[in-house]
């Protein structure tokens, strides 16, 4: 099967947050209770509850009082997964065949490693520690459905689709290259983006952290000589990233 | 609408002003991206607050609240000055040539006002806003556009006063904003060009509502836009069935159908007709509402059925009569209500503890009922308004009852979009609990208050005994058992009550047989053989060969032209037109202005399907009316539901003027009216509470203390305006209750522009007070470059801004805040009345 991916489109959302709730639906993840911040946007951080938020970013403008800019943070399906790299459960994390990184709590230890291992600071921890992201709506996806957010979002700001034909339709569009075309093996969401990623709070040339790769090289194959993977992953955790705090995960 | 959502996507330009459809109507977004990205379309935004539709924008042009007509009225003359005006259009199919009343003056000669006014009574006498007739009974025109006293010379006149300085100065809108927005709109006065507009409550919200649109009207004739695919004026609707409620009557001045209510001296039908009917001398003009005699008599029949016949007046005298000059819309109900007038109340569908302006009043006014029924779907801050802020329940007396209802899912029916589109909507789910219909509820209500008439009589039982109500199979006791939706649907389609001929045809033609469905409203009739719930329904629901076809439950995906018309998808009043005024949207041969954008065109090799004999005729969309093209001697002008047949630039219908005039809002932060020193606000609307002197204060003791308002007051200082957000629901009675919107919108904000909140040392996230002369509220500041100070003036202005979706009952606790409405006046607009809450004042402390 050729790879699926999302394009997602600046330009066209017109923040109205639909995605953000039919995920929510699709998955039936619960509300937080929130309280206003002074933006529109919320919740402030992606919870296990909210794999999919829109961000609001404003932006100096020259012709306007402001340039508001409505961008989608989610998990990126990367294709060379930093999570999937340092993750010492097998199974925990897994490609679908769409291309979806998606995730197994049943086999997900707890340890955590895949946050240090995503450069988008993408995967959450539920109350039972187990691992949460969004999943591309593995489930739809499987049965030939569009994801919930794509099939909502009214202005096709988030568009659904083999990859290699999102790629060509957006040239054909104006757009020469999409943000993560090439970046961690080609991002599984892409984005449209009219100007350079950090305008839109996005990191120039993600990367998985050197720890990371040098770790997954060196220490994840212990985990199959028969060490407890839990053990290998607090090893891991020890050496490349010091003593494991909360905080890191918040 | 006069198009529909689809629609949008022809456009060339698409104006936004007085909406905000990204948060408010996010599908329509669908369309708008679609004209920008596809067609090359520029979207201009014109809105106080840089808002999320303003991120979607080709142009941002920020203008004070309640400005409107200074900014169109400048755009008017921006374009008559650089001739961006569609001649052939406007000459042929306006009332541009007319020649008006020599005695007719303007607020230009007149300090703010028309010929005709009395201060006393606050009403134009409209004599001289009459137009000059000939001998035949027909306006005078001049088709040269240039006698002084044509509607042409006399609209140039009165937009010559709205200079870019002068409006620049009035909105706070730049000067070279102004212009880059009237020349993008401007340019599409040629034919080949399309402009389009979209409004909702930003504009209808005013005290100069109506003429905010009917501005917007005289533009859009001007620039030959009316009519044609991507044009149009388009009221975005509030909610997905406010067209069709008002379609079937929920406003108190009107019949189902937009017929006009009846009132006490209409004293018999033959009255009702005679004096309500519009007539024309000009044979060239269709004039449909000469009809009228057909419609409401077939309403009649539809109500009443056998108890309405010709000796009884088809039971007219059972149509509840208006008081000459009786108004009962919502401002003056719930004044009424405040004075205890009122001893019951039924809130259906509706929350107005909070969606209701001047919401404290409206909540004082709830005291005083002796009873009051509130079906929703959940319980609102009406139902429980004895329990809130404020309330002394120990002294209150009002019984409330609560009557759960379906929501949309869980029951079957018919829901009429913006765009006139009727579409068969089947229930989901059955209704959770004791929740009902409203139908069904209704049916309940009908069938006890039907028994209480006839077991005590009462005043005047009839109009209630003699209703037909054939809704369903009845039980023993009389009561229908199961409200059957279709029934209704057909009673608002019509009946032939008899075999229908065509009197005109020779031998008369039989268009109707008896009992079927009738085929739309050009077969009914004004003798009682006809019967019709809603005369623009008539064809929705209907019988070709013998087959019942619920129109409305059609899913045929075939377009016309690519235009998105697609005129098998369920079904458009009237007759499936899916763009009202087509005609103008060919020249008066017949041709389409743009071949391009065909919506349609006369062809005359056209073949009869069924004989292949010649039958010239139009093809594409439902034509207005079958004549042949205007230039035709048998041609017809293309507005037909107005008597003259033509585009009304000057409207002498109107209660404020024929021309919409500047007048600044009941609380505004200037002294004077910046264009006439003697009328500060529209001088003909309806006053709750007195004013005095040329710039309209407040008199002292000019009213009850709730009705009391501030303007250009140091105590309340800021512009303010309300909105919606798209994670909530109107006054969030849905929302609010659903967590996940909850978590996304959680507590009532204020925006508040950078400069005024370094001002007052307010910092963003921090809880302030919100207060105007009515009330306050308390709200989260949202510091942000999205307000910016405007230029009024020459004095610097700050607006802000907050929303009404929040209510003190739920989240119980408290947390969410409470309606903006509680800062909102008693003030509306002169013609509708509906209330101006899109422009008062108010003042910011930190709470």
């Amino acid at each position: 099967m050729s790879r699926k991916a999302l394009v997602i489109s600046p330009e066209l959302c017109i923040g109205c947050r639909g995605c953000q709730t039919a995920c929510k639906s699709w998955n039936q993840l619960s509300a937080a209770k929130t309280t206003n911040k002074g933006t529109v946007e919320n919740p402030p951080d992606l919870t296990p509850n909210l794999y999919n938020k829109i961000r609001y970013v404003e932006v100096p403008s020259e012709s306007n009082p402001v340039r508001w800019l409505f961008v989608s943070q989610r998990c990126m399906h990367c294709d060379d997964a930093g999570c999937m790299k340092i993750c010492p459960a097998p199974g925990a994390l897994f490609k679908t065949k769409e291309g979806a990184v998606g995730f197994d709590k049943e086999k997900c230890i707890g340890c955590k490693l895949c946050v240090a291992g995503c450069p988008f600071n993408i995967p959450r921890y539920d109350e039972k520690d187990k691992i949460t992201k969004c999943n591309l709506c593995s489930d739809r996806i499987a049965e030939g459905l569009e994801p919930a957010c794509a099939k909502t979002c009214p202005t096709g700001a988030i568009s659904y689709g083999d990859r290699n034909s999102l790629i060509g339709k957006a040239q054909g569009a104006g757009y020469q290259k999409l943000y993560g075309e090439a970046d961690l093996g080609g991002l599984g969401v892409l984005y449209a983006f009219k100007d350079a990623p950090k305008v839109y709070g996005m990191e120039e040339n993600p990367a998985i952290p050197e720890s990371v790769i040098f770790w997954h090289k060196v220490l994840k194959p212990l985990a199959y000589w028969g060490l407890g993977g839990a053990v290998v992953a607090s090893l891991v955790h020890y050496v490349a990233f010091g003593p494991k705090k909360d905080e890191e995960v918040k | 609408m006069t198009n529909h959502w689809i629609d949008v996507k022809n456009a060339d330009v698409i104006l936004v002003m007085g909406a905000n459809p990204a948060e408010n109507h996010p599908i329509s977004m669908k369309w708008i991206m679609q004209a920008r990205e596809q067609r090359g379309a520029k979207l201009i935004v014109v809105d106080p607050r840089f808002t999320r539709t303003a991120s979607k924008a080709n142009i941002y042009a920020p203008m004070r609240s309640g400005a409107d007509i200074a900014f169109l009225g400048g755009m008017i003359n921006y374009i008559l000055k650089n001739r961006l005006y569609f001649r052939e259009y406007v000459a042929n199919y306006t009332n541009a040539a007319y020649l008006v009343n020599p005695d007719f003056k303007g607020p230009g000669q007149l300090d703010g006002i028309f010929s005709g006014y009395d201060e006393k009574t606050r009403k134009y006498d409209k004599k001289t806003w009459a137009f000059q007739l000939d001998e035949k009974g027909l306006p005078k025109k001049d088709m040269t556009l240039k006698d002084p006293n044509c509607v042409f010379q006399l609209l140039r006149k009165h937009y010559s006063r709205y200079t870019l300085d002068k409006v620049s100065a009035i909105t706070g809108t730049p000067k070279e904003k102004l212009v880059e927005v009237y020349k993008t709109y401007g340019s599409t006065g040629k034919p080949n060009r399309v402009g389009t507009e979209l409004y909702a409550m930003g504009w209808t919200q005013h005290t100069v509502g109506t003429q905010n649109i009917k501005a917007m009207t005289i533009i859009q004739l001007l620039l030959g836009n009316i009519g044609l695919a991507g044009g149009g004026i388009n009221a975005l609707r509030g909610e997905s069935n406010v067209q069709g409620s008002t379609d079937h009557a929920l406003l108190f001045h009107l019949l189902p159908g937009y017929l006009p209510a009846s009132k006490a001296s209409l004293v018999d039908l033959k009255t009702y007709i005679e004096k309500l009917t519009p007539k024309t001398k000009d044979p060239k003009s269709v004039n449909w509402w000469g009809n009228r005699g057909k419609y409401i008599t077939s309403y009649l029949k539809a109500i009443y059925g056998g108890n309405a016949t010709k000796d009884n007046d088809f039971g007219y005298a059972y149509l509840p009569k208006l008081n000459e000059g009786q108004n009962g819309s919502w401002l003056v109900l719930f004044d009424q209500m405040f004075k205890g007038k009122f001893e019951g109340f039924f809130a259906w569908g509706q929350n107005p503890a909070c969606s209701g302006a001047n919401a404290g009043k409206v909540r004082k006014a709830l005291t005083t009922l002796k009873w009051m029924v509130n079906v929703n779907l959940f319980d609102n801050e009406t139902g429980s308004f004895w329990k809130g802020p404020d309330m002394k329940p120990q002294e209150i007396q009002t019984e409330v009852f609560q009557l759960p209802c379906s929501s949309s899912v869980e029951k079957e029916g018919s829901l009429t979009n913006s765009g006139r589109l009727a579409q068969w909507r089947y229930k989901a789910v059955e209704p959770i609990g004791e929740a009902r219909p409203d139908s069904e509820i209704m049916n309940e209500l009908y069938f006890r208050v039907k028994k209480l008439y006839q077991k005590q009589g009462g005043k005047f039982p009839a109009p209630i005994i003699n209703l037909t109500w054939n809704y369903g199979e009845k039980g023993a006791d009389g009561k229908i058992k199961k409200l059957d939706i279709h029934r209704v649907a057909k009673e608002i389609n019509g009946y032939y009550l008899e075999d229908v001929f065509d009197k005109k045809a020779a031998p008369p033609k039989q268009i109707g047989k008896k009992g079927h469905l009738a085929t739309n409203f050009v077969t009914l009739q004004a003798d009682g053989t006809t019967s019709c719930g809603n005369w623009i329904y008539s064809g929705s629901y209907t019988e070709k060969e013998d087959k019942v076809i619920n129109m409305m439950a059609r899913r045929g995906k075939k377009d016309i032209g690519g235009l998105g018309m697609y005129p098998e998808w369920a079904w458009c009043w009237p007759v499936n037109r899916r763009i009202l005024y087509n005609r103008a949207s060919v020249n008066p041969d017949g041709k389409p202005w743009d071949p391009k954008r065909t919506v349609i065109k006369w062809n005359p090799n056209k073949l009869d399907p069924k004989t292949k004999k010649p039958a010239p005729g139009w093809d594409g969309d439902v034509p207005d009316g079958p004549a042949p093209p205007m230039a035709d001697e048998k041609g017809k002008y293309p507005f037909i539901m107005r008597a003259d047949g033509m585009g009304a630039i000057f409207g002498p219908g109107l209660a404020d003027g024929p021309f919409p005039e500047h007048y600044e809002p009941l609380e505004c932060p200037v002294q004077e009216n910046p264009l006439s020193k003697k009328h500060r606000i529209n001088p003909t609307v309806k006053l709750f509470y007195g004013t005095t002197g040329p710039h309209d204060e407040p008199k002292k003791e000019g009213g009850s203390a709730e009705d009391i308002f501030y303007s250009c007051d140091i105590r309340f200082p800021y512009v303010a305006t309300t909105y919606r957000v798209s994670e909530h629901w109107q006054t969030g009675v849905l929302t609010r209750h659903e967590p996940w919107q909850m978590e996304m919108m959680p507590q009532q904000f204020v925006e508040i522009g950078k400069e005024l909140a370094a001002e007052k040392g307010i910092k963003n996230g921090d809880k302030i007070t919100v207060s105007s002369g009515r009330g306050k509220v308390w709200a989260i500041a949202m510091v942000t470059d999205r307000f910016k100070p405007f230029k009024v003036m020459n004095a610097t202005v700050h607006q802000v801004g907050l929303p009404w979706c929040f209510g003190w009952q739920y989240p119980e606790n408290g947390s969410g805040g409470d309606s903006a409405n509680l800062l909102t006046p008693t003030i509306g607009d002169a013609n509708t009345l509906i209330p101006e809450t899109k422009a008062f004042m108010v003042n910011i402390e930190k709470a």
